[in-house]
Order: structure tokens, then sequence, then C-alpha cells
């Protein structure tokens, strides 16, 4: 509860909140405010925005609804963020359990095959994924999680080492728990809270890292996406600037919001260290 | 002396990394669809399959994959990257050719992000929880939330367009052929925009440890003994904590080489400069996998490179470190 309270009290957890919050119900009331596909044509292109009250925020390029694309990519947005953060941060865990774990060749293997993946550049790979597997939504969505999950991967590892000489683990091993009892039942839920809130830094650069890949034309284009529109948006810069504009604050407030959550959640747990 | 040994431990057991990631992006790679032949073909305006097999023996593609794995390894060691069919060239000799644009745009944002990073890092931690630590907190996360390419595309509209002063993209004007100074002046002057929108991010990542470590080295007792002893507070930040202080922020540039490499892909997109991050991304899109290979394995290298001289970097900040090896 204490941590709640805590949460509450940083002004700038609390505007997290309220912006990931907008951005769901966005991604929640697509259906209901622009219940026709967000892609379809809806009217005559390059509207500037408030000029039509039927397009609030313009038309694109081909003469499709702004809004209706802002709201239906939100959801694609926090679906790509959230589902790669559950790959990346599910391979971490195991990785850096076992390698924390065992410690020894399991350890050294692991940890070589982690440094391999940080020491290729992240977007590097995730290109070379995108060419080898072609770009659909679910495709994406895994070549996010799989280029993102070496740095849970060392924090779990790095609470593993900790824990796992402490002397509740030593009871359970006195006890007779085999390695996977132990593992899962008894370290993992403590090593687990400070990974769940690195959760909040992964997501946000998920989603970055999808957005620039979408701008890049390299993501799915048949959904409606931010990183598509801003993409599309580049041909008409000059003059319809808005085309680009609007779909990265969308992208700014999204994560914005997404890190100021993760932070607070940080600061309300490790209460300790907001000291400084 | 001793510096040098540590680095150069470091720098060998990349090796093993180096390989495992070459052999798994190579063994990735036998995953896509079509080969290098096929990307050939298609530039020909296709052709018969006797040509493809034809193309295939001379290209050393019609053997098992293990051994296609050891000629691509065996033939690197050569420095032999193999042959693009897309450029026409030899795909050391494309990526040399794109490689200078990208080292200036790294070095020149890393150079604008460390440096503004740092003088902020230090202004918010003086100031801290006050209002020029507000401010500089939350410009710096408001730049952390911001895309980059999207940023690019915006001082392209502000700067390039509405004011006009400085150019949209390209690595020099080729139309005025300038030379000398003029010429370095012309590229710097194309450089400004990109720099600025890859280095944001870093920005805001510098500016937050910055502060955080002037915070955590301002409460340490040598600092109150510099300060019994009457120092000046601007003496006590520039001689006794910048040095301490500066610590994690070299360590970041070794961990963040990577990042900066991938996110010169996207800028260089967007400001049409011809370094190696748009060479990838022609390369997926034209298919022409083995200068993606190649890509790979020499953006691997520049970071094992970039970690090396931060380990030299590091060392020569903290004596305490080559002192313990």
């Amino acid at each position: 509860m204490g941590a709640i309270r805590r949460y509450f009290r940083s002004p700038a957890a609390v505007l997290g909140l309220v912006l990931l919050l907008i951005v769901i119900g966005m991604a929640l009331s697509a259906g209901y405010f622009y219940p026709r596909d967000p892609l379809a044509l809806a009217g005559r292109p390059l509207i500037w925005p408030f000029a039509n009250p039927r397009f609030l925020l313009g038309t694109d390029n081909s003469g499709r609804d702004i809004a209706a694309q802002i709201f239906h990519g939100a959801r694609i947005s926090l679906l790509i963020g959230g589902v790669a953060t559950l790959i990346a941060v599910s391979i971490g865990v195991m990785v850096g359990a076992l390698a924390g774990y065992y410690g020894g060749w399991i350890d050294n293997v692991l940890m070589r095959i982690t440094e391999a993946f940080q020491t290729l550049p992240n977007f590097v790979l995730l290109l070379v994924l995108v060419a080898v597997f072609g770009s659909t939504l679910t495709t994406v969505t895994i070549a996010v999680g799989i280029v993102s999950w070496p740095a849970p991967a060392r924090l779990t590892r790095a609470e593993f080492l900790s824990l796992r000489s402490r002397e509740f683990v030593q009871a359970g091993r006195t006890l007779g728990m085999r390695d996977t009892q132990l593992i899962l039942r008894e370290i993992l839920p403590n090593a687990l809270p400070p990974v769940i809130v690195y959760a909040g830094v992964v997501m946000a650069v998920a989603i970055l890292l999808e957005s620039a890949l979408a701008f890049l034309r390299l993501s799915d284009a048949n959904v409606a996406s931010w990183g598509n529109l801003i993409g599309l948006g580049r041909d008409v810069l000059r003059v319809q600037w808005y085309v680009s504009a609007i779909p990265g604050v969308a992208i700014l407030i999204t994560v914005l919001g997404v890190s100021l959550v993760g932070q607070g959640l940080n600061d309300a747990l490790n209460p300790r260290l907001k000291q400084r | 002396m001793r510096i040098l040994s540590l680095a150069g431990r470091r720098l060998a057991a990349s090796i093993p990394t180096l390989l495992l990631i070459l052999i798994g992006v190579f063994l990735l790679l036998q995953l896509a669809p079509g080969d290098t032949v096929d990307a050939m073909m298609a530039q020909m305006g296709g052709g018969d399959a006797a040509t493809a097999r034809e193309l295939r023996r001379f290209y050393g593609l019609d053997v098992s994959v293990p051994l296609q794995l050891a000629n691509y390894l065996w033939r690197l060691v050569r420095l032999d990257l193999g042959f693009s069919a897309i450029y026409g060239k030899p795909v050391a000799a494309v990526i040399l050719e794109r490689l200078p644009p990208t080292l200036l745009l790294m070095t020149s944002a890393l150079s604008f992000a460390f440096f503004f990073g740092l003088v902020f890092g230090v202004i918010a931690a003086r100031g801290v929880n006050r209002w020029p630590d507000t401010l500089i907190s939350t410009v710096g996360l408001i730049f952390y939330a911001t895309p980059s390419f999207w940023f690019g595309l915006m001082a392209i509209v502000v700067f390039s367009i509405y004011l006009q002063w400085l150019p949209a993209g390209g690595f020099e004007d080729i139309s005025t052929a300038s030379t000398g100074l003029w010429r370095v002046l012309d590229i710097a002057s194309h450089l400004v925009l990109p720099s600025l929108t890859l280095g944001l991010i870093f920005l805001a990542i510098y500016l937050r440890i910055m502060r955080a470590s002037m915070l955590e080295v301002l409460n340490l007792d040598f600092v109150r003994t510099a300060r019994a002893k009457g120092l000046d507070e601007t003496r006590i930040i520039t001689r006794h904590v910048l040095r301490n202080a500066l610590l994690p922020m070299v360590t970041l540039i070794g961990l963040q080489a990577g990042t900066m490499l991938g996110g010169s892909v996207v800028v260089e997109t967007v400001f049409s400069l011809p370094g190696l991050g748009r060479l990838a991304y022609e390369s997926v899109v034209q298919r022409d996998l083995n200068t993606l290979l190649g890509i790979v394995f020499v953006s691997a290298l520049l970071v094992i490179a970039v970690n090396f001289i931060t380990d030299l970097l590091y060392a020569r900040l903290d004596p305490r470190i080559a002192a313990e090896s």
C-alpha cells in the first residue's frame, strides 16, 4: 500500500499514468469512434487539420482519415510494444535465471550469447530478421522481442547471483527441493520485481524500434501504424508537414507515458534509491 | 603498458563473440527466401536454370551449408567479404566507401551528446530539485521519448524548408564542387541536423547519468575535505568531482555504441546520407544478402573497437583499474 501512495505522490508518475491511460483509451475506443477501416479512403487527400469537421486531424496523401489512423495506430503500437516486451522479458528471465543459478559453463555459454546479441547493433539485427522472415505484424513483433532480451537477461542474472546463496534458498535446498522448484518457487518471485519495472524501458524501446521500422516501410504496411503514417507523410513534408507531425506526437506521448510509469514504479518500489 | 595488456585481453575475449555473431547471422540468412544468384538474375531481368546453376557454382553456392560457412569464414580471415551482385563491386569496397560518413556522423553526434549531456548534467546536479534541475530533467525525458526519425523530419521542416538555414539532406553539395576549407564547411553544414537528430536520445541518457553520478560523487568524503580546505565550488567541480563523475559516462559510450550505429540507419535514411546505415537499409530492400552480412561483420567490429577505446579511456581516468590487473 505504501508503494501505491508513494507512486501517486510523484507528479511525473501521475502524468505518465494519465498519458498512458489516454493512449489505452484511444486504443479501446478506436472501434467505437472509427468503426470503418482506418486505411480506407475517406475523403479528399491532404485536408489540413481542423479545416473540415468531419476530419478533425485532416487527411493524408491518399485521402485517409488521420485521426482514425491515430486511434487504430494506438492499438498496433500497444500490441507490438506489449507482446514484444513479453517475449523479450520471458527469454531474458529464462536465460538470466539459468545463467545466474547454475553458474559455471552454463553461465559462460549463455553470457557469450548475450554478449553477441549486445555487440551486434540491435537495429541491424532487426533488419536482418525482417529481411529473412518478412515483415508481417507477427514477424515484426517477434523480431523486436528477439532483439530486446539481453538487458532483462543481465538484470535477472545479477538478481539470481545475489539471491542464490541466501539463507532461504539454502533452507529450501536442505529440505530437498529440486532445482526447478528452487528457481521457480523460491528465487524467481524475489528476482522478478526489478525486472518487471525494467520492462517499462523495454516497452518504450520496443515501440520506438517498431515505429522506426515502419517509417522505413519495412513493417507491416497493411495495418494502421504511426510509423507507417510518418513515412507516408515524408513525401509531402515540404508543405503538408502535419501528416508526419501528428503521428510523431502520438509516439512521443506513448513512449513518455510508458517511461514515466516505469520510472514511477521504480521509485515507488525502491524508495531508498529515490533519495538521490 | 598494463592498461594496454588489460584492454588487449578484453579485445581477445571478443573474438569468440564475433565468431558467434557471424555464424549465427550466416545461418540465419540461409533461411532467407532467395540468394545472391536470385537477386542477380532479377537484376539481369531473368534467365534460365542453367545460367543460375552456372552462377551458383561460380559463387560457391552449390556446396553444402557448413562448407559455405567454412569458406566464408576463411575468406573473412583474408578480409574478403565476397561480391555484391547489386553494386557490381566487392562488398569490402562498397562498405569502405560508405564508412566515412557514418564514422563522421557518429563522432559528431557522440561529441554533441557527451558535451551537452555533461554540461546540463552538472547544471542539474548543482541545482538539484530546483527549477534548473526540473527543467533540464523534463526536457531530457521528452528527448528520450522522441523518435529520432520524426525529430529529423521536423528539423528539416523548420531549419531547411521554413528558415532555409541548413541543407535538408545529402553529404555535400555536388553542384558547387568546392575544395579545401569550403568543402569541410559544406560537409559540416550538412552534418549539423543529422548529428543533432542522432545525438538527441543520447544527450537525454547522458545528462541523466551525469546528474546521478554527480550527486553521488558530491556526497563523498574527499569533496567535503576539498570544501574544508576552502576551495571554491567551481574548482571543486572541475578538479575533483568531474573526473570521478565521468566514469559512468565513459562506460556508457561503450555500451551505447551499437545503439548509435543502429540509430544511424534511420538518421542516414532521413537525411539521405550515403553511409553504412543507409547501405544496410538498401541491402535489405534489394535483398543483397552478401552486403548485409558484410555490414553485420563491420558493425560488430566497430562496436568492439569503440569498446576497446573506452577501456583505454577508462583506465586513463581511473588509475586504480590499471593497478589492479
